[in-house]
């Protein structure tokens, strides 16, 4: 998975969880869990359908690279 | 139409999912009422057959108002007798002559919902009666059934999906869901779609509204109705109920670690959340000081027999319901992991169920995730307890001597001084912090 692939599954993802999502208001660097008021439910969905879809393997270590879109595109692209 | 919850006094019926003839039984869901919340699935009280519908779809009608009549135990018309009625509800038999029992079938009236007025709460055949006309003058009174003014799900059962935004907008404007083409999720119509929809559609009878008007007024009108039933709620919570505060740090790093260590062999989609064991902690220590645990009424406390943990759920958009998990002290962590995850999702999509958000004993609310690091919440009448938890933070602790950097969080407790003092609730973050010690135990 390319980069671009990467960025465009991560906001579909998103999307699915947060259905009004609005990625003009969302800066590459900004704190995704802020943004979309994500809690730690939504978040543990982000990441269990992130790894389902990526199909790649997700550890808690990883969430905090998956708090922004370019650090989240960065992980998904190195993994998958 | 059930009081879904202390703040409702009215309720819209969206959606009936009996029809006449059908039998249904105890906890089978029913009807989608919409309540200034959210749509609520309706579980049915009662075996029987569904006789007749009193309320058409799109109709508001006040708490108590009678929706269907469901007729009960009649040998002829149930197939199954043995599984219904008889054994579910001896107890609560009214009392009651052969021949009022026999009026009451042959009228279709639930002997269960009539009051009696006779001598020791006898059941009488004017009660009977009385309530005959009652049911009666409630679908008498209306003209014939139009067409329902709101959109409707195909009589099929196959019920459109939406998103709860897309399902108002289009239910304002007089849109049939099912003719819209869904582009989300699974092929589920989204607001996008509806206003796509309504842009080239003018919908019957109205004057076709501007699309930027259904854009803006939608969403304010359900916002400004939950932030008006909130608001009458907490209003009526600090007018009756004489708050008392408690606080205390609980240290969670053996619950982390602990957690740390159970996730690494999880995957994804088992994975906990610190919040799952707080729950867990929060149920059982109710548990234990059952004065925390139960409904404030006319005749003082009633303690409640199990631990419906309510849970505050924010709702995107604004607004908050706090529905149950029930029996929370008995289930795993997984289990209540599994459960959180189940009733957040249905709470967000509007669809939760009568049973979750009228029966709460006791709520907890947590506002960790949005980053505070403590909240004194105000109690849910007729709720005694409310318990707040923060964000679990790393901060210096001194164990046995030894300074370390442990995670911690703040738990508090807004108790009824009417049901209990401050040393009862100071047992209950006494009991919470200890069983967060041995997370494996919880």
């Amino acid at each position: 998975m390319n980069r671009d692939q990467a960025l465009a599954l991560l906001q579909e993802v998103l999307t699915g969880i947060v259905p009004d999502a609005d990625f003009g208001r969302i800066g590459p660097d900004t704190d995704l869990r802020d943004a979309l008021e994500l809690d730690s439910i939504d978040f543990l969905t982000l990441v269990e359908r992130l790894s389902e879809r990526a199909g790649c393997r997700i550890d808690e270590d990883d969430y905090p690279r998956l708090t922004t879109l370019a650090a989240g595109a960065d992980l998904l692209a190195e993994r998958a | 139409m059930p009081a879904l919850g202390a703040d409702m006094t009215e309720g819209t019926l969206l959606e009936w999912l009996v029809h006449p003839g059908d039998r249904v039984a105890r906890g089978d869901i029913v009807a989608v009422v919409d309540t200034a919340k959210a749509a609520i699935e309706v579980e049915c009280f009662q075996a029987g057959t569904v006789e007749r519908l009193l309320v058409d779809p799109g109709t508001t009608v006040p708490v108590g108002a009678a929706l269907a009549v469901i007729t009960t135990g009649a040998p002829e018309r149930a197939p199954a007798p043995a599984q219904g009625t008889a054994p579910s509800v001896p107890a609560a038999e009214p009392v009651v002559t052969p021949l009022v029992r026999h009026l009451a079938e042959e009228r279709g009236v639930d002997l269960a919902t009539v009051h009696g007025s006779g001598p020791g709460g006898r059941i009488t055949r004017s009660d009977v009666m009385a309530e005959v006309s009652t049911g009666a003058s409630a679908a008498g009174g209306r003209p014939a059934p139009a067409p329902a003014p709101v959109a409707r799900a195909p009589r099929t059962g196959a019920r459109v999906r939406a998103t709860p935004l897309a399902r108002r907008v289009a239910a304002e404007s007089g849109l049939d869901l099912a003719t819209v083409t869904g582009t989300g999720t699974g092929g589920a119509v989204r607001v996008s779609d509806v206003r796509a929809a309504l842009s080239g559609t003018v919908p019957p009878g109205r004057p076709a509204p501007a699309p930027g008007a259904v854009v803006a007024r939608a969403p304010v009108g359900r916002q400004e109705a939950m932030r008006r039933a909130v608001g009458d709620l907490m209003a009526r919570s600090k007018r009756e109920i004489p708050h008392y505060y408690l606080s205390t740090t609980v240290d969670l790093g053996a619950a982390v670690g602990w957690l740390r260590e159970l996730n690494r062999q999880l995957p994804v989609s088992e994975r906990l959340v610190p919040a799952a064991l707080l729950l867990k902690a929060a149920a059982l220590a109710a548990r234990e000081v059952p004065q925390l645990n139960g409904s404030w009424t006319d005749r003082g406390f009633v303690p409640a027999e199990a631990v419906h943990l309510g849970v505050a759920v924010s709702l995107r958009g604004g607004g908050l319901v706090a529905p149950a998990l029930h029996d929370a002290a008995d289930l795993t962590p997984a289990e209540l992991m599994a459960r959180l995850r189940d009733l957040v999702a249905r709470a967000r999509a509007g669809r939760l169920r009568g049973s979750e958000t009228s029966d709460p004993t006791i709520t907890v609310t947590s506002l960790g995730d949005q980053g505070v690091e403590a909240v004194f919440g105000v109690i849910y009448p007729p709720q005694v307890a409310l318990v707040g938890l923060g964000k679990v933070v790393e901060r210096p602790w001194a164990v046995k001597g030894m300074l370390g950097v442990h995670p911690v969080v703040t738990a508090t407790l807004s108790a009824d001084h009417r049901a209990s003092d401050g040393a009862t609730g100071a047992r209950y973050l006494a009991a919470l912090d200890r069983l967060l010690q041995k997370p494996e135990e919880l």
